[in-house]
């Protein structure tokens, strides 16, 4: 269990956390920006407020 | 995406949604009304009457209480079940557990109010609850999350709409953060009094920490679910940019929990813990702003809204104040500007400059587009709602900057030396000092506090009317089947 002991150094998990917490954030907008099907869809999930509206009143854009 | 072109109200439990939206008004004439007197006997001590049970220190967490978790809180609630059961296509999951809910979350209030005026309080700022009202939040909380979840998880509709994710990360971190925050022991079974099961910097870590993400989960996650919701339903267009929603949601949710130590800097709390939670606040404006500017610019192409319609003006207004205060809020956790601001009014202005700019005024604009839909009418008087705007407006402007200039008076006298090294305030100077700026904070809240007056009244003017014109049409309805 020695290696456990790495983890209580704080040089070594500050930039531990910054490489996991930086690549998980730059995977997010990846997924997000990364393709234009993916985005295309994504983008149509804006409409779901108006989706079981009565009067239907959203501006035709 | 699954597609309903049709949902009676029916298929909808709105019963819950009706009860939860009035008292939200209700707490808010309430809390604002305490607030404006605590706000007074600062100004005009007479006020205390020499009396424990209208000192300020039992007052202030009555008024806190009753605004944050009285109004906000019933108006998540509201906002967070008419969101859900919308946004998924179907009905909440226990009709009986909404009602449990909505009787649990009232008696917490009531009880806490009055246990405050009676003298009990653990003392941490926003949790002042004894311990056993603490367990009945717990209890209506985990109820709150297994309804909100089981709705969600019978959706009809395959995607989850972002201001879902909102509310559910505020209901998961608001569990979180009122169990650990309140781990405490009871002197006796059937005695109110506890003592925190943490002690020193530890205790004052894990209230700040709970502290801040009060802010973070309870008073801004959650509203930025509600105005996810209602900007592009009172603008009648799509959010601007929903991919922008989504690196807004995880990474606002990320740096929230980080931040609690900078309420902590120049304290015993380690250095590297405050300077860690400074350089997160400042990280945390990126996703802020994002936020902001994501909701400004769903009225992109239809700006003329903001001078037509005086609800979409409400939001507007709120999501400036909350680009404003989240500018704020980075700088002053700025150990150089804290050291300055902290114990200062200056903290209390940027605290009502959120919770009035922002989490007010984003509910008062998503309660005016809500209730006369529940009761299937228009609002009563758009005229009412123009002068409560103004009136709201001009209020938290004067609250804000009679607390600035307070603030920094303040911190600047009680920094000042004389030639010999002596300071050169005694504190109560600085106290004298603050006199006009009391009143005018004072004067500031009344005009807040007229304008929530108003928006009651033309919301129960609006219930009225929407039931008188349900019942002219079962009538008419009634006498057309007679004739049939």
């Amino acid at each position: 269990m020695e290696w456990l002991m790495w983890f209580s150094k704080p040089e070594n998990t500050k930039p531990l956390a910054l490489i996991i917490f930086f690549v998980t954030f730059i995977g997010i907008v990846i997924y997000v920006y990364g393709s234009k099907k993916r985005s295309k869809r994504l983008e149509s999930y804006r409409d779901i407020p108006f989706l079981d509206d009565q009067e239907g009143t959203k501006d035709k854009q | 995406m699954a597609v309903t072109t049709y949902s009676g109200a029916e298929q909808y439990n709105f019963d819950i949604v009706k009860k939860f939206a009035v008292m939200s008004l209700v707490w808010a004439v309430i809390g604002m009304f305490v607030g404006v007197y605590i706000a007074s006997e600062l100004a005009w001590p007479l006020l205390n009457f020499d009396s424990p049970y209208f000192s300020f220190g039992r007052f202030r967490p009555v008024h806190t209480t009753s605004v944050i978790f009285g109004f906000g809180g019933s108006a998540l609630f509201a906002t967070s079940y008419y969101v859900v059961q919308r946004t998924c296509q179907t009905r909440l999951i226990s009709d009986g557990m909404a009602s449990f809910t909505f009787w649990g979350w009232m008696a917490v209030i009531v009880l806490a109010d009055i246990s405050y005026v009676l003298g009990y309080t653990q003392s941490r700022e926003y949790a002042e609850m004894e311990w056993p009202i603490d367990i009945l939040i717990e209890l209506v909380w985990v109820t709150y999350l297994i309804l909100f979840v089981g709705t969600i998880m019978r959706r009809k509709q395959p995607h989850i709409y972002v201001a879902n994710w909102f509310y559910l990360s505020f209901i998961l971190a608001t569990a979180l953060l009122h169990t650990f925050n309140n781990l405490a022991m009871p002197i006796d079974l059937f005695s109110m009094k506890s003592y925190s099961l943490f002690s020193g910097t530890q205790d004052a870590m894990t209230q700040w920490w709970y502290g801040h993400n009060a802010v973070g989960f309870f008073l801004t996650a959650a509203f930025l679910g509600m105005m996810y919701y209602f900007v592009p339903k009172q603008a009648g267009r799509p959010i601007y940019s929903y991919r922008l929603s989504i690196v807004h949601f995880w990474a606002l949710s990320f740096m929230y929990m980080w931040v609690g130590g900078h309420h902590l800097h120049w304290t015993a709390l380690p250095d590297w813990t405050s300077s860690l939670a400074a350089a997160f606040s400042i990280l945390l404006l990126m996703p802020s702003w994002g936020g902001m500017i994501n909701g400004i610019m769903t009225l992109s192409g239809a700006w003329d809204k903001m001078r037509t319609d005086p609800v979409m003006r409400f939001m507007i207004v709120a999501l400036s104040f909350y680009g404003m205060s989240t500018f704020e809020g980075p700088m002053m956790s700025l150990k150089e500007v804290n050291a300055l601001s902290h114990y200062t009014d200056w903290t209390v202005g940027h605290v009502h400059s959120g919770a009035l700019g922002w989490v007010a005024m984003i509910s008062f604009g998503s309660l005016y587009h809500m209730m006369p839909k529940l009761w299937g009418t228009t609002i009563y008087s758009r005229k009412l709602v123009e002068w409560h705007f103004w009136l709201a407006t001009v209020g938290i402007v004067l609250y804000i900057v009679a607390m600035w200039i307070s603030g920094i008076t303040q911190g600047l006298m009680w920094r000042a030396f004389d030639e010999f090294g002596n300071l050169q305030y005694s504190f109560a100077e600085s106290v004298a000092a603050m006199m006009p700026f009391y009143a005018m904070r004072a004067i500031g809240g009344m005009f807040f506090l007229t304008g929530a007056v108003l928006m009651t009244f033309n919301m129960f003017m609006t219930i009225r009317q929407g039931k008188r014109e349900s019942a002219a049409l079962d009538a008419k309805l009634a006498a057309k089947m007679a004739h049939a």
